[in-house]
């Protein structure tokens, strides 16, 4: 069990720089997911903490102790990989028990290590099979086996359920999230899947272009994401990005997104956001903060024709145009709803984010991560 | 690197980060290229001790004279270039290596094609029965068709006496002795063909013929539109490949005919070999064996461009 | 055309189709016993001489196609007591074990070391190993004959021990670079973090997962180290030291009078192992060579 330290690391690749500087503090037992589009550097910052890739200036630092200039196996680390690297030659118990053998560990010790990890994973069964003889799922487990008999004090994810269908992907991230509170062992996870990001992490640290846009708990992410990446990334159906103009009607602030449509700031917001009044802006809105209208909520009421009409079961996802941009609502399926058909919508503006174009970062609001009545969690 | 100071209250200087990387980076590259070049080692002196140095002291070789006493310069090259036996060695040495790898890749091909016809089931035993020439040691299976063409005792002529043909004088008269060579040649290498274009045929996706069959193709129009671009790399490089291992051929002349009937038969590896260990002239034999340098390094120039293009394509 | 009046035409091409294909299917088979004739004729004739006497070969009036009527071990017989095939056959087996010990000994930790752990320049010593393979025996026994004759190996099988790894190496490594890159690099990686070191990694992880690329490597030095014939020729002149190839072709097809039945006896001994190891492992070893040409 350790803290992972990260102190301005940068990793480059000949002339591109992969990792632009990351500081990062990952707590005893914390579990911390990396997160971004590919490309961003996540993977590359989970290899140099594996020891797989050299750092290029910074340093790293695993339970207190440097170990930039340490070889992968004197980190006391294991690696779970997107493609699992099973040995295929090798037996289950074989693939767990291989780096306690290179270790000459106690034969008596390696089966009881062995069969620890197998009983938490229930793959008790499976111990004597090939890895080819396994399911996605089966080899998976198998995979997060082999780094739990080495106790080590990091687990390491790379991508681990990339490779698995969708069903399958929500049973062992559950799986995991199981393991983890048994084990408790430190570990940062790597994924591109917001969804994943949010369900398992401790706290989550969004990358973009080798840096590291935001880090945050799921729920601080959800509702005050500091930059507009962070905001569009986290979400799905993304949030919607409106230009405006922040405008002053008989002293309360609005958003103007277009000729005679102006959705009333919030009062609590005021303070936050009256330096920018005046000025050209972009509205963030959650397509989920945008629905129809409701007797029992409150809100900002207007009236739009749709566009696309895409229904999803429990709810209806539809498109209309404000000024040239689409944007994006979630309704309920009760709505009657057809192209072209004029319907009125109610945005909560509770959840609203303005966001200056200029630094592309959300206009701070302080408490802005309190949670609101109606604020719906993100569908999986 | 002091390990004393707790290095996380020091800020490095930029000039100390690059310092400090240099040195982990050099140890490391170090350790790890040392070993793989360790690993390498004994690889690099088979190479260069038994293939490198070698050919190059061959060339060295070539311009001494015949007791190796005195450097000749280009004495032997001279020397050879006078002699009406190079040109016919040359000459015959083109025309075994063209015609045989040619017909190799024709009857590669065709028997490739007849292979995969039939239903997946049988096509192993086939490609195996097929594939013998290929198997036996080529001096010891030349020894067999030596025999199957004896001067007294041929096989074949018992069969066409059957018939009342012609008694065909096959090693003993210049053509025939030369088609022999060809036949003996076509009959070890086109196996090799037939399993290189056999893998290659299958590795063509089969998608591509059912889309080929939707838009109207015929099964000639296939071959010529998929097949045959799709596998233009396999052929290359395995044609290009025979033709050097049939151009550095030995074992074949030798036993068939020994470069006979009056040299006519001879190639480069033979005749080098007559003239070199038979006569004692190493010099002159090397000099007759470098003549394929320039076609093989030719070959191996293009060959290696396939095999590049692969490497990328993977 | 339209798609109504296409219907019933395609229905009258399936009949065609089925027929044709049959038509396909039995050419093939034709054309195929045919070429298979050819391709196991020498052998078979071969095996048809080597159960004759003598007098039975030499009778002109019977075919010489068909098998013996009185089928002679006397070949046999005296290929294995009054010549020196026993000798050959022992140093053959001799110098092939050892060179192709020797050949898996050098050529798997430096396809290791070209193929995996990408050192500076082992790209260009990759593609160098692979050219030095299409470098022939032919060009190399002249200078290789002065050299062996320099280190005192002439007329010693031992000469063959040093000289045949040219013929191995190279292609053995090409054959084991290939298998070995196939391999996922997460494997190693995984290997590295579960704490192994370049060796163990190699014992433990890579040679056993590129075994089917071992054993095609293995058949193939095998192969070649049987059939060598140009340096035996060259290097090799006296009968203790020769070996099956150069020595049934010198001694035993020697004079006037060939004794047909007992060279034929020789080389088909002398073929049988290669192709008893071609019987049992031909797909590992097909594997290995065409793994190029499916991956073009």
């Amino acid at each position: 069990m350790a803290q992972v330290t990260l102190n301005k690391v940068v990793k480059k690749f000949d002339q591109t720089e992969a990792v632009r500087g990351i500081d990062l503090d990952i707590a005893d037992q914390e579990f911390v997911v990396l997160v971004g589009p590919s490309g961003c550097g996540k993977s590359t910052t989970l290899r140099m903490i594996a020891g797989l890739e050299e750092t290029t200036a910074g340093e790293i630092m695993i339970g207190g102790q440097i170990v930039n200039d340490l070889p992968p196996k004197d980190r006391d680390i294991a690696m779970v990989f997107q493609n699992y690297a099973l040995y295929p030659h090798m037996t289950v118990f074989e693939n767990m028990s291989f780096g306690l053998r290179l270790k000459k560990f106690p034969k008596a010790e390696i089966k009881q290590r062995v069969e620890r990890a197998a009983r938490i994973l229930d793959i008790t069964e499976l111990l004597e099979r090939r890895p080819r003889q396994l399911s996605g799922g089966q080899r998976q487990r198998v995979a997060m086996g082999r780094a739990i008999v080495r106790n080590p004090k990091v687990f390491l994810f790379d991508e681990p359920l990339s490779n698995l269908d969708a069903k399958l992907r929500v049973q062992m991230r559950t799986e995991i999230k199981k393991v983890h509170q048994q084990v408790r062992t430190t570990t940062v996870y790597v994924t591109h899947d917001q969804v994943e990001a949010m369900t398992l992490a401790d706290r989550v640290v969004v990358m973009n272009g080798g840096r590291i846009e935001q880090i945050g708990t799921p729920h601080e992410l959800y509702h005050a994401p500091k930059t507009r990446f962070v905001a569009g990334f986290i979400g799905s159906p993304t949030m919607n990005f409106i230009p405006c103009r922040l405008v002053e009607v008989t002293g309360a602030l609005g958003v103007q997104l277009a000729e005679g449509l102006t959705l009333p700031v919030p009062s609590e917001r005021d303070p936050a956001y009256r330096p920018y009044a005046g000025r050209a802006l972009v509205l963030g809105i959650r397509p989920e903060h945008i629905t129809e209208t409701r007797a029992y909520a409150a809100g900002a009421e207007f009236a739009m024709s749709v566009d696309v009409v895409e229904p999803m079961g429990m709810e209806t996802i539809v498109y209309f145009m404000v000024d040239g941009t689409e944007v994006c609502a979630r309704v309920t399926p009760e709505a009657a709803l057809a192209p072209g058909k004029r319907m009125r919508f109610l945005a909560d503006m509770r959840h609203m984010h303005l966001i200056d174009p200029q630094s592309e970062r959300v206009i701070d609001v302080p408490g802005a991560t309190r949670v609101h009545g109606t604020a719906r969690v993100p569908a999986a | 690197m002091s390990e004393t100071i707790p290095r996380r209250l020091v800020t490095p200087t930029p000039a100390e980060t690059s310092g400090a990387l240099k040195g982990s980076l050099y140890r490391l590259s170090r350790r790890r290229s040392t070993t793989a070049f360790l690993f390498a080692l004994p690889l690099l002196s088979v190479v260069g001790g038994l293939i490198v140095y070698p050919a190059l002291y061959a060339i060295y070789l070539s311009l001494l004279n015949r007791t190796q006493t005195k450097f000749i310069g280009f004495g032997n090259y001279a020397f050879l270039f006078t002699r009406d036996t190079f040109w016919a060695v040359v000459e015959q040495s083109c025309i075994f290596a063209l015609t045989a790898v040619i017909l190799k890749a024709l009857v590669g091909i065709v028997t490739a094609h007849l292979v995969n016809n039939l239903p997946a089931k049988g096509q192993r035993k086939w490609r195996g029965m097929l594939l013998i020439p290929w198997v036996i040691p080529l001096s010891l299976s030349t020894l067999g068709w030596f025999w199957l063409l004896d001067p007294t005792y041929s096989a074949f002529n018992w069969l066409f006496a059957q018939i009342a043909g012609p008694r065909i004088p096959w090693l003993s008269e210049p053509n025939w002795a030369r088609f022999c060579t060809i036949l003996v040649n076509v009959w070890y290498g086109a196996p090799f063909f037939l399993i290189m274009y056999l893998a290659a045929l299958k590795s063509v996706p089969e998608q591509l013929y059912e889309a080929a069959a939707i838009d109207g193709a015929s099964a000639w129009q296939k071959f010529l539109h998929i097949t045959l671009p799709m596998m233009r790399n396999v052929i290359a490089i395995t044609v290009l490949f025979s033709l050097i291992v049939t151009f550095a051929n030995y074992d074949i002349v030798r036993v068939l005919t020994s470069g006979g009937p009056r040299n006519t038969t001879h190639i480069f590896a033979t005749w080098a070999f007559q003239l070199g260990i038979a006569s004692g002239d190493i010099p002159l034999g090397a000099s007759v064996s470098l003549f394929m340098f320039p076609i093989l390094g030719v070959s191996a120039i293009f060959i290696l461009r396939g095999v590049r293009r692969r490497g990328r394509e993977v | 055309m339209n798609a109504a009046a296409e219907l019933p035409q395609r229905r009258l091409f399936g009949g065609s189709l089925r027929r044709n294909r049959r038509w396909a299917l039995a050419a093939s088979y034709f054309f195929l016993v045919l070429f298979a004739i050819f391709f196991l004729i020498p052998p078979y004739y071969q095996l048809v001489t080597a159960t004759k006497s003598s007098a039975e070969i030499s009778n002109q009036t019977t075919d010489p196609w068909l098998p013996s009527f009185a089928p002679t071990s006397e070949n046999i017989e005296e290929l294995w007591n009054k010549t020196d095939f026993p000798i050959y056959l022992r140093n053959t087996a001799l110098v092939t074990l050892c060179v192709v010990a020797i050949t898996m000994t050098i050529a798997v930790p430096a396809a290791f070391s070209l193929g995996r752990m990408k050192f500076w320049g082992s790209g260009i010593l990759a593609t160098g190993v692979f050219l030095t393979y299409l470098v022939p025996d032919s060009l190399l026994f002249l200078p290789l004959f002065k050299i062996v004759g320099s280190l005192g190996l002439l007329n010693s099988y031992w000469a063959l021990v040093l000289v045949y790894p040219t013929l191995t190496v190279p292609f053995c490594t090409w054959i084991m670079i290939g298998y070995f890159q196939s391999i996922p690099k997460e494997l190693d990686e995984a290997a590295l973090i579960d704490g192994a070191s370049h060796l163990q990694m190699l014992s433990k992880i890579f040679i056993p997962v590129a075994l089917p690329g071992l054993i095609a490597a293995t058949i193939f030095a095998f192969t070649v180290c049987w059939a060598a014939f140009v340096y035996p020729m060259a290097f090799i002149f006296s009968s203790d030291q020769q070996v099956l190839t150069a020595g049934t072709i010198t001694t035993l097809v020697k004079g006037d009078v060939y004794q047909w039945g007992m060279i034929m006896t020789a080389a088909l001994i002398g073929a049988a192992p290669p192709l008893v190891v071609y019987a049992f492992l031909m797909d590992y070893y097909i594997a290995g060579l065409t793994s190029g040409a499916t991956k073009g």
